[in-house]
C-alpha cells in the first residue's frame, strides 16, 4: 500500500512536471511565453490546473450508458498505473521483480483500449465513438510493432525480466543472480573478443550491444508515440475534426484522470524505451583506463549513492526522450487514418519482422 | 541542404523524407534555442518594427503594453461643460446607446468654449459602453465636439450596470427643480 502511494506521488509529480515543460516547450517552439503567472515562471500552473479540474462539476450525460460512462477513466487510469508496477528504478528498488515483467507490462496496458472504447461507446455521442474507434484501430495496430521490436530487444537479453535487462546492460552485470559467469563482449560479438563486462557505460547497452537495436529503437519509439496517442498520431483526439475524440463529454475529475493516464502512458513508454534499449539506469559513462568513470557514476549496489545514481541516470534518460516527444508534438502535423495505418502495417511491422529474425542471428553470434 | 527552396516535392523515396523530417525539428529547435530573446515593446511606426524577427512575440498585457495610437476608437468622453444637449449624437448613435433627456431653460446657462450658447439641461446623459460599437460617428457630428474619444480601451466591470456611463451633471433634485422652474416660467408666459 505504501509503495502504491510513493508511486503514485512520484508519478503524479513527474506527470505534473511534464505538463508544465510540455506548454513551455510548445510556448517556446511557437515563439511564445506560455505559462508566466502562477509562481516563478508559472511554474505551479499545472498544479493549479489539476486543482481547478477537480473542483469542476462531474457532468455525466443524460443520455450516456452511465456506469461504463463512470468506470472508464478508472479502468484507463489504473490500466496504466498497474504497467509501473515492474519497472525498476535503480539497482536496488524495484516494485515487483516478477520474471514476466515486460510480457506483463504490455498486456496490462492493453487494457487501456477497453477503457477507451468504453469511454466512447458510453459518452453515446458520434465525435467520441469516431475518436474511441480510431484510437481503438491505431493501439490495436501499433502494438505489433511495437510488440516486435521489444521481443527482439529480449531475444537479445533472453529474459523478461525487466530488472534482469537492466543488469545485463551495465558494470553490475555479475551482481544479479543467475548472471555471475556471464561476459559482455563489444557489440555483443564473441568473435571480436573484446570484454567489455568491466567497461560498461553506452559499450553495454543493448543499443551498441547489437547495433541493429537501434532500427528496433526507432520502430518502438514511433509505435509508443501511436498508442500514447501523441502527435503526429493524435488522430483520436483529432481536435479539429473530432472536437477531443473519446473524452469529448467528460468534465472535471474523470477528464483529469483521462488527462493524466495519456501523460502516464507518456512516462510508461518512455521508462521502457529506456530499460530495453538505452541501458536502464546504468550510467552513459564508459570505464576508459585509469578513469573509472562508469564506477564512480554507479555506486555500490545496495548503498544509497548506487540508488540516487540509478534513479538519476534513469530520470535522465527518461527526461530527454520525453522532451524529444513534446518536440516531435509541436514539429509535425497530424497523419491522416489510412497514413498512420500504411506507416504501421506497410513499413513498420515487415521492418521489425526483419529486426527480429536479425536479432535471432545475432544472439546466437553471441554465444 | 538547400535552403529557401519552394517547391515541395512528392515521393522522393526515404532519405527525402528523413531530411525534411530532420529540417522540420531542426527548425522547431532554432525556434527553442532563441526563447531566451524577447521582441521589444515598440510602436508600429517604429522604423525597426518590422526588423525584429526573433525571438518571444508575447506582450504581458496588463505589465506591458504598446502605446495607443493617437485617433484610436476607444471609450467615450462627454465634456458636459461644452454640452448644448442637441441630441445629434443619440439619433446619429447605429445602436442606440446614448440616452438623453432635456430640460429647456428658463434663460441662456452658460456658453460652451467654442462659443456657443447652452439652453437646454440635460437631466439624463447616459452613454451605454457594453453595447456601444465604437463607429466613433457620435464624435464626428458633435457640433460642440465635447463628445470624444479617450485613449482608455480597458474598463471592465464586474456589473454589467457599471458599463453605462453617466455624464449628466444634474442630481435628480436639481432635475426636478430646473423642471418647476421651466413650468413655473411657462405658465407665466400663457398668461
Ligand atoms: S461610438 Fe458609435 S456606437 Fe458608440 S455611442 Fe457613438 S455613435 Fe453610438
Ligand atoms: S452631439 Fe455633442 S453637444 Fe449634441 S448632445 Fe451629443 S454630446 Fe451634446
Amino acid at each position: 500500500m505504501l509503495a502504491l502511494l510513493i508511486c503514485i506521488v512520484v508519478i503524479l509529480g513527474l506527470v505534473i512536471a511534464l505538463a508544465y515543460a510540455e506548454r513551455k516547450v510548445a510556448a517556446f517552439i511557437q515563439d511564445r511565453l506560455g505559462p508566466t503567472e502562477v509562481g516563478p515562471y508559472g511554474m505551479f500552473q499545472a498544479i493549479m490546473d489539476v486543482l481547478k479540474l477537480l473542483q469542476k462539476e462531474d457532468i455525466v450525460p443524460a443520455t450516456a450508458d452511465k456506469n461504463l460512462f463512470r468506470i472508464a477513466p478508472i479502468i484507463i487510469f489504473a490500466a496504466v498505473l498497474a504497467g509501473f508496477a515492474v519497472v525498476p528504478v535503480s539497482p536496488d528498488i524495484i516494485s515487483s521483480g516478477a520474471e514476466v515483467g515486460i510480457f506483463f507490462l504490455l498486456s496490462i496496458v492493453s487494457l487501456d483500449v477497453i477503457g477507451l472504447l468504453m469511454a466512447g461507446w458510453g459518452s453515446n455521442n458520434k465525435y467520441a465513438v469516431l475518436g474511441a474507434m480510431r484510437s481503438v484501430g491505431q493501439i490495436v495496430s501499433y502494438e505489433i510493432p511495437a510488440g516486435l521490436a521489444i521481443l527482439s530487444a529480449v531475444m537479445i537479453c533472453q529474459s523478461l525480466n525487466l530488472q534482469e535487462i537492466s543488469f545485463q546492460q551495465g558494470i553490475l552485470l555479475h551482481h544479479f543472480a543467475g548472471l555471475e559467469n556471464e561476459k559482455n563482449y563489444l557489440f555483443g560479438l564473441k568473435a571480436l573478443n573484446v570484454d567489455v563486462t568491466a567497461v560498461g557505460g553506452i559499450t553495454t547497452w543493448n543499443i551498441i550491444r547489437m547495433p541493429f537495436l537501434l532500427v528496433s529503437f526507432v520502430i518502438y519509439y514511433i509505435a509508443s508515440l501511436a498508442e500514447c496517442n501523441r502527435a503526429p498520431f493524435d488522430i483520436p483526439e483529432a481536435e479539429s475534426e473530432l472536437v477531443a475524440g473519446f473524452h469529448v463529454e467528460y468534465s472535471g475529475f474523470r477528464f483529469a484522470a483521462l488527462f493524466l493516464a495519456e501523460y502516464t502512458l507518456m512516462v510508461l513508454v518512455c521508462l521502457v524505451a529506456t530499460i530495453l534499449f538505452l541501458g536502464s539506469w546504468n550510467t552513459p559513462l564508459p570505464n576508459m583506463g585509469p578513469l573509472k568513470l562508469a564506477t564512480w557514476t554507479t555506486g555500490t549496489p545496495g548503498t544509497i549513492v548506487a540508488t540516487s545514481w540509478g534513479f538519476f541516470w534513469l530520470m535522465s534518460k527518461v527526461s530527454i526522450l520525453l522532451l524529444s516527444q513534446i518536440w516531435l508534438r509541436w514539429t509535425y502535423p497530424r497523419m491522416r487514418v489510412d497514413q498512420l495505418m500504411q506507416l504501421c502495417w506497410k513499413i513498420l511491422i515487415p521492418v521489425s519482422l526483419g529486426m527480429v529474425l536479425l536479432a535471432g542471428v545475432w544472439r546466437l553470434l553471441m554465444i | 541542404m538547400k535552403k529557401n527552396s519552394i517547391s515541395i516535392e512528392r515521393n522522393k523515396g526515404f532519405w527525402t523524407a528523413v531530411h525534411s523530417l530532420w529540417s522540420g525539428l531542426m527548425l522547431s529547435l532554432r525556434h527553442i534555442k532563441k526563447a531566451t530573446k524577447r521582441r521589444e515593446q515598440m510602436y508600429v511606426s517604429d522604423p525597426d518594427y518590422f526588423t525584429q524577427k526573433e525571438g518571444l512575440v508575447t506582450l504581458k498585457y496588463p505589465y506591458e503594453t504598446i502605446p495607443v495610437p493617437d485617433n484610436g476608437r476607444y471609450r467615450l468622453h462627454n465634456e458636459m461643460d461644452d454640452c448644448i444637449v442637441c441630441d445629434l449624437c443619440a439619433k446619429i448613435c447605429p445602436v442606440n446607446c446614448i440616452e438623453i433627456e432635456s430640460i429647456k431653460a428658463t434663460e441662456e446657462i452658460g456658453i460652451t468654449s467654442d462659443g456657443t450658447k447652452k439652453r437646454l439641461y440635460a437631466p439624463k446623459f447616459d452613454i451605454d459602453m457594453a453595447k456601444c460599437c465604437y463607429c466613433g460617428l457620435c464624435t464626428t457630428v458633435c457640433p460642440t465636439d465635447c463628445l470624444t474619444m479617450t485613449k482608455v480601451y480597458d474598463f471592465p466591470e464586474v456589473d454589467i450596470k457599471n458599463m453605462i456611463y453617466h455624464f449628466t451633471d444634474l442630481t435628480p433634485e436639481q432635475a426636478r427643480e430646473k423642471q418647476e422652474l421651466f413650468k413655473k416660467q411657462q405658465a407665466a408666459k400663457a398668461k
